[in-house]
């Protein structure tokens, strides 16, 4: 997924341009409004709100829908997120492993809780229920890289890794 | 003769530093000027042995694990290539007690295999089955399945071959084959691991049923935490499309198919079935009221198979070895092999597929050698979040869908969390409650509004406000969700939550303040 700094919006012209290029990419598909959101986030590195609209229109679907459907779903931010995105499990096997402790250890590193990003735009943490790697908890996943069995020292080089 | 290495690039793998050991040993080779060449598998799911290299020899495979990138160089040393002594040597890998004691059907070629050859998919058996199918009929293929016993690999245990008949009986032009891998149940990893290990399998198995029902258009609907598997999947149906395995002509046959990969959005309430089907229309993905059965109208209101990852992956080996011959293997009603997920705090943790009927206990313990921090078990969490904890005084429960349902609880997706004495149930039951709140589509009352009120009754009981009388409230509440719910995740939320009250009423009873306060 492309990164964006936060608060660098695109410019109207290039958003309208660039939104239809993604609609024109997956709109012969059958079912192309998932495919399409996915294709904005990583185009922008979140879903424009005014996106939206166009979208509606080349699929022929009510605002609301488009809204509805791109609001219901964990993975579409409304905001761009930090340079690095950082995803911790907190499902039931890493829970048995301590991933609550885990969390907290990151938390204090950062300064931040779930779903927040720190304030120099460098990294956005959230919280991920399970990765499918439940037989090497606990896990993470860094930018799209998977990492099990995160002890201290892990941690340590996470938070040395999302601060560059 | 070029030596082969193989390392995984399982997920699993990748987490425990596979990348690193494989750049490693590419060094190797060429600082030492070797003949050998590094083919990339899945992972053969014995995790504790990951990153697990092996070495083809003239007498098979030779495995070592777990390897860091710092041991690659000693392996060489040591005569990696000519199967030397090491400290790291495992020997034969499929004479490792974990691996010995399986029965793979399903599994057969994962972590065997290099995913992405057709070739090699080919030598160790695959597409035998694709071929009888298109040799028969579509009813012949149906009935196969059928008599096979398979049932639902999911979680709700329906009998596939049913499913397959009742949309082969409808008579519209257009039907599809749909394949949820949207598997969000913790301590659960299968169908990533045969996406990514033997991604032909799936594609092999949905083909199967696109001939049996007369469908031409298949989907694979992965959750998006799973890369990995997507990357593999599209690769695998790029070289399935190439090899006319796919296509207007599926094996130069008069049938087509051909599928695409969808990718998930983070709604773990995808995994249902119909908000499955309403997601991939592009739709928010709420759950539908049954009936219609998507099996009569289901994606875009067309006749629709929509099966779990392995129930797919297991119909080649039933069609190439026949009904009678999978059918063989389980016990009661529960026929065949199931892919069990042993994960959490276990010392072996992995994939270990075997025949229905071992008791839970042999499974966690014998197994899964108990705890990883070498304290007693308190607890297991069996059939993802939606399951039931059982107590070990329930381990002589035999895995089969039947025997667990009489003990209130379910197999699900057959994975296992495991939990030591430390755990605390009191937040286990409310983080059942918390994740059904997070997770609910909100279509109905009992799920959506159900949940919320769990997490505050829960908090209230730990906080020592009238206990009694708010243990009472909770199972009221679970009770309505169970019975009110339109589908399994407000249904099923009682599962966990009351089987941590029944089971193990100590953690709910008067505690110290600093306990009850995290």
């Amino acid at each position: 997924m492309t990164m964006q700094q936060p608060g660098a919006g695109p410019e109207p012209h290039d958003l309208t341009a660039r939104t239809g290029a993604v609609i024109e990419q997956h709109s012969r598909l059958e079912g192309p409004l998932l495919p399409i959101l996915h294709g904005l986030q990583a185009e922008f590195g979140f879903v424009p709100r005014q996106s939206l609209p166009i979208v509606a229109e080349a699929l022929n679907i009510s605002q609301a829908d488009a809204h509805g459907v791109a609001s219901f779903y964990h993975d579409f931010r409304a905001a761009p997120a930090g340079r690095h995105v950082l995803k911790l499990c907190q499902a039931e096997a890493c829970q048995s492993m301590g991933s609550d402790k885990v969390a907290a250890m990151v938390k204090q590193a950062l300064g931040i809780g779930f779903g927040e990003t720190t304030k120099d735009g460098s990294v956005t943490l959230e919280a991920v229920y399970c990765l499918g790697l439940c037989a090497c908890a606990p896990s993470a996943m860094l930018d799209g890289e998977v990492i099990g069995r995160i002890d201290a020292e892990a941690i340590e080089d996470i938070v040395a890794e999302v601060r560059t | 003769m070029t030596a082969t290495i193989y390392i995984p690039k399982d997920s699993g793998a990748l987490a425990l530093g596979a990348d690193k050991v494989a750049a490693a040993v590419e060094r190797e080779i060429v600082a030492r000027g070797l003949d050998a060449k590094i083919v990339r598998t899945g992972s053969r799911g014995m995790y504790w042995l990951e990153p697990m290299v092996e070495v083809g020899t003239a007498k098979g495979r030779v495995a070592f694990g777990p390897v860091k990138a710092k041991d690659v160089a000693s392996l060489f040393d040591a005569g990696l290539v000519d199967s030397g002594k090491h400290w790291l040597s495992l020997g034969d890998p499929e004479k490792i007690p974990f691996f010995a004691r399986q029965t793979r059907l399903t599994f057969a070629r994962c972590g065997v295999t290099d995913p992405l050859s057709l070739a090699d998919y080919e030598a160790h058996g695959g597409l035998a089955g694709l071929r009888k199918a298109l040799a028969t009929t579509p009813a012949d293929i149906v009935r196969t399945v059928t008599e096979s016993g398979l049932r639902g690999r999911g979680g709700a245990g329906f009998p596939t071959g049913v499913k397959w008949k009742t949309v082969a009986d409808q008579t519209d032009s257009r039907k599809y084959i749909v394949c949820n891998a949207d598997e969000g149940d913790s301590a659960t990893f299968a169908d990533r691991m045969i996406m990514e290990g033997d991604p032909f399998v799936l594609i092999e198995g949905m083909a199967i049923a696109g001939v049996a029902t007369g469908a031409t258009k298949g989907f694979v609907y992965i959750r998006s935490e799973y890369p990995h598997a997507i990357a593999a999947m599209n690769a695998a149906i790029d070289v399935a499309r190439k090899a006319k395995l796919l296509g207007p002509a599926i094996l130069g046959s008069p049938n087509a198919f051909d599928m695409e990969v969808r990718v998930g959005a983070g709604a773990y309430v995808c995994g249902e079935e119909t908000s499955l089907l309403n997601s991939l229309e592009g739709k928010r993905g709420v759950v539908r009221a049954k009936p219609p059965l998507p099996a009569i109208q289901g994606l875009f209101g067309k006749p629709t198979v929509i099966n779990n990852v392995i129930s797919l992956a297991s119909v080649p080996v039933i069609l190439d070895r026949g009904a009678a011959f999978y059918k063989d293997f389980g016990m009661g009603r529960s026929r065949g092999t199931i892919p069990i997920q042993i994960a959490g705090n276990v010392k072996h943790g992995g994939l270990f597929e075997a025949a229905f009927g071992m008791t839970l206990g042999e499974i966690v313990n014998k197994i899964g050698g108990g705890a990883a921090t070498g304290r007693p078990v308190k607890a297991v969490q069996v059939g993802g979040p939606l399951g039931a904890y059982f107590p070990p005084s329930l381990f002589d429960t035999p895995f089969d869908y039947e025997a667990f349902a009489a003990r209130d609880g379910l197999i699900g997706h057959a994975g296992i969390a495991v939990f030591d004495d430390s755990a605390d149930m009191l937040k286990q039951a409310r983080f059942a409650m918390e994740f059904c709140a997070i997770e609910s589509c909100g279509k109905c009352t009992p799920c959506r509004i159900g949940s919320t009120r769990g997490v505050e009754t829960i908090d209230k009981i730990g906080a020592g406000v009238e206990r009694e009388k708010n243990l009472a409230l909770v199972t009221d509440l679970c009770n309505t969700m169970k019975f009110g719910s339109l589908c399994a995740l407000g249904g099923f939320t009682p599962y966990p939550v009351m089987s941590a009250i029944n089971h193990f009423p100590e953690d709910f009873g008067p505690r110290d303040v600093a306990t009850a306060a995290e």
